[in-house]
């Protein structure tokens, strides 16, 4: 089972002068949920960006099953079995919650023009596949009795929720949060918690970015944290915690200690 | 103003009223209508002889049919296509009007200048050198976005239409003539005066479009134009090919408004570079906008009103297109969506949805 499905190798980002991030080394196991945590602009959503092909890291090489990213467009990407979804909510606005999701499947179909004129038997299969395949998962995230609902005009927590269905319906291997609970009540969190699991039990692998302690530390297997783009610890979550370099990047140090 | 307004509220609500209406007709009611509807599309060469609304409808100065066909068809094919680069996929193409011209001048060069295929063979191939051209302006241009791309497609339009004034092949400024009309079919004779003919075969190309289009919007190919216009990065992250869809959305334009410069050119048999001013890409983009980007029915609607309105606005001489600026000013103040803005989801699929809940219910 622990097979390495991501593996971020050396990996360094440079913006101009400035190093987001720097030499990180960032495995991910089958199966698992690996929270990524770290203070304001440590180099989570970079991380994410690089994984994701939004950068063509400087240094290093991301490979996903083995196979190198570099080389790979961004769509392609999400063929390959990565899917992610955004820290600030980028749904298609006018579109239905149920057409949004529909977007994320039809990454795994085929027809195009032509089949969509001639309306193949292929076309009206998969366009039935696609339906049922993104109703399946709304009704999954608990959000199906607004399917036909713009996604501009749901609450919060299903914009968010949806957010996680359109990223599921492209079948990822690796399933990237973007900071998911940001913005939900300790009860939305509660459940979002619930939610992340259960996806891990469906067989999905999970990266999970989050500022919440709370959340990170109660669903993850793994964690990770970053600092001025730096990987300053890894490891089971109790153990994180009580690292003495994640206290002091979060906390900071004692000007005396120093 | 109120009284502006006020009127703007009943013509809104008559709209939806009709809406409403027509979505609680079943089945075999609402195929009946569509059929009313079609025939009296057809029929529309006469309705300027019947007795009240002929007064309404007819154009004074120009011939009602004369100004069907070669206003009110090509403008709404052309919106028809330009709602698809602009309205659906969301790039913003001011060139336009080169495809236009593209189609009206491979007709031209097929037929007359340098070639004597029937009109009917020429259609197909200047449909198809239409989407090359769609093609070959989009494959080094879509990887820009908004602004750059406007101003690209801008200078697409005007290369074309400076290439055929200054090329001697193509008749420079004289432009070409002589172009072959469409042959006689289903007892429809194309000669010169009577423009019904045009009409009716122009009439069944918007309707062929509009079974395409429509289903190419309900489809995986709908879903990614739409995704790409409200968000690309997120489209192409999720498994959008967004380069090869918007390229597909220009291509399948670029041949809808090279179809209208086909019929165009059999219709009036004589073109030149005149005829394809930049102004009319402004005017193409302007129905487009003005009847609801996005909306394929709002598209022909602003298609309809543009064509039409200065014909029928005649009478006012010169005021007519100060009369329709100021409409324009007006809509995109009160009603930047357009006439018929786009609807989310299918309000169809919804309705049928909801009533087989019914049956189930009951």
């Amino acid at each position: 089972m622990s097979e390495v499905l991501l593996d971020f190798n050396n990996v360094t980002m440079q913006f101009g002068g400035v190093t987001a991030l720097n030499e990180v080394s960032l495995q991910i196991k089958q199966g698992e949920i690996l929270g990524l945590i770290g203070p304001n602009g440590a180099g989570k959503t970079t991380c994410f960006n690089v994984m994701t092909g939004v950068y063509a890291p400087t240094l290093g090489t991301v490979s996903f099953e083995g196979k190198n990213l570099a080389k790979l467009k961004r769509f392609e990407i999400t063929k390959v079995g990565i899917a992610r979804t955004f820290q600030n909510i980028r749904l298609f606005s006018e579109m239905t919650a149920l057409e949004n999701v529909m977007v994320g499947a039809d990454a795994r179909k085929k027809a195009s023009v032509g089949g969509a004129i001639l309306r193949t038997s292929r076309q009206r299969h998969e366009e039935k596949e696609s339906r049922e395949r993104s109703m399946e998962l709304l009704q999954f995230m608990g959000i199906s009795d607004r399917a036909e609902t713009a996604a501009r005009n749901l609450p919060y927590g299903y914009q968010r929720r949806l957010e996680i269905a359109r990223a599921l319906a492209t079948e990822p291997k690796l399933l990237c949060l973007d900071e998911p609970a940001a913005g939900f009540n300790p009860a939305e969190k509660e459940e979002l918690n619930e939610l992340i699991l259960k996806i891990r039990e469906q067989g999905y692998t999970v990266l999970l970015i989050e500022h919440d302690m709370n959340v990170v530390m109660k669903v993850s297997d793994r964690v990770a944290v970053l600092d001025f783009g730096q990987k300053i610890a890894d490891g089971l979550p109790a153990d994180v915690r009580n690292n003495p370099a994640v206290i002091a990047a979060y906390l900071g140090v004692e000007d005396n200690a120093s | 103003m109120s009284l502006v307004l006020n009127f703007w509220l009943r013509v809104t609500a008559l709209f939806s009223g009709f809406g409403e209406q027509f979505r609680a007709m079943n089945k075999w009611q609402r195929y009946s209508a569509y059929g009313l509807g079609v025939v009296a599309l057809y029929l529309l060469p006469y309705w300027p002889d019947v007795p009240v609304l002929g007064q309404i409808v007819n154009t004074p100065g120009s011939q009602f049919e004369t100004v069907l066909n070669d206003q009110v068809v090509i403008f709404v094919l052309i919106a028809l296509g330009l709602n698809v680069v602009v309205g659906i996929a969301g790039l913003l193409d001011l060139g336009y009007v080169g495809f236009y011209a593209v189609g009206a001048y491979v007709t031209a060069i097929l037929t007359s200048a340098h070639g004597n295929l029937p009109w009917l063979l020429a259609l197909p191939i200047a449909v198809v050198i239409s989407m090359l051209f769609g093609l070959i302006l989009g494959t080094p241009t879509l990887r820009l976005r908004g602004d750059y791309l406007a101003i690209v497609t801008l200078g697409f339009g005007e290369i074309i239409r400076l290439t055929a004034k200054n090329m001697d092949w193509l008749g420079a400024s004289r432009g070409i003539s002589n172009i072959k009309k469409p042959p006689s079919m289903f007892g429809l004779k194309f000669g010169v005066l009577d423009a019904k003919p045009y009409f009716y075969l122009g009439l069944t190309m918007v309707f062929i479009v509009i079974f395409i289009l429509h289903r190419l919007e309900y489809s995986r190919v709908g879903r990614a134009w739409v995704a790409i216009r409200e968000d690309e990065d997120a489209a192409e992250l999720m498994g959008v090919n967004t380069f090869k869809f918007k390229l597909w959305a220009f291509t399948i334009g670029a041949g809808i408004g090279g179809l209208a410069g086909v019929h165009y050119a059999g219709k009036v048999g004589f073109i030149n570079p005149d005829n394809f001013p930049l102004q009319l890409s402004i005017l193409f983009l302007a129905a487009v906008v003005l009847g609801g980007s996005g909306n394929m029915y709002g598209a022909i609607l602003g298609g309809i009103l543009v064509a039409y309105m200065p014909e029928r606005l005649r009478n006012f001489s010169d005021k007519r297109i100060l009369v329709f600026g100021i409409v324009l000013v007006l809509m995109m103040v009160f009603r930047p969506e357009g006439i018929l803005p786009k609807r989310v989801g299918n309000e169809h699929k919804k309705r049928r949805a909801r009533s087989q809940e019914g049956e189930v219910a009951s």
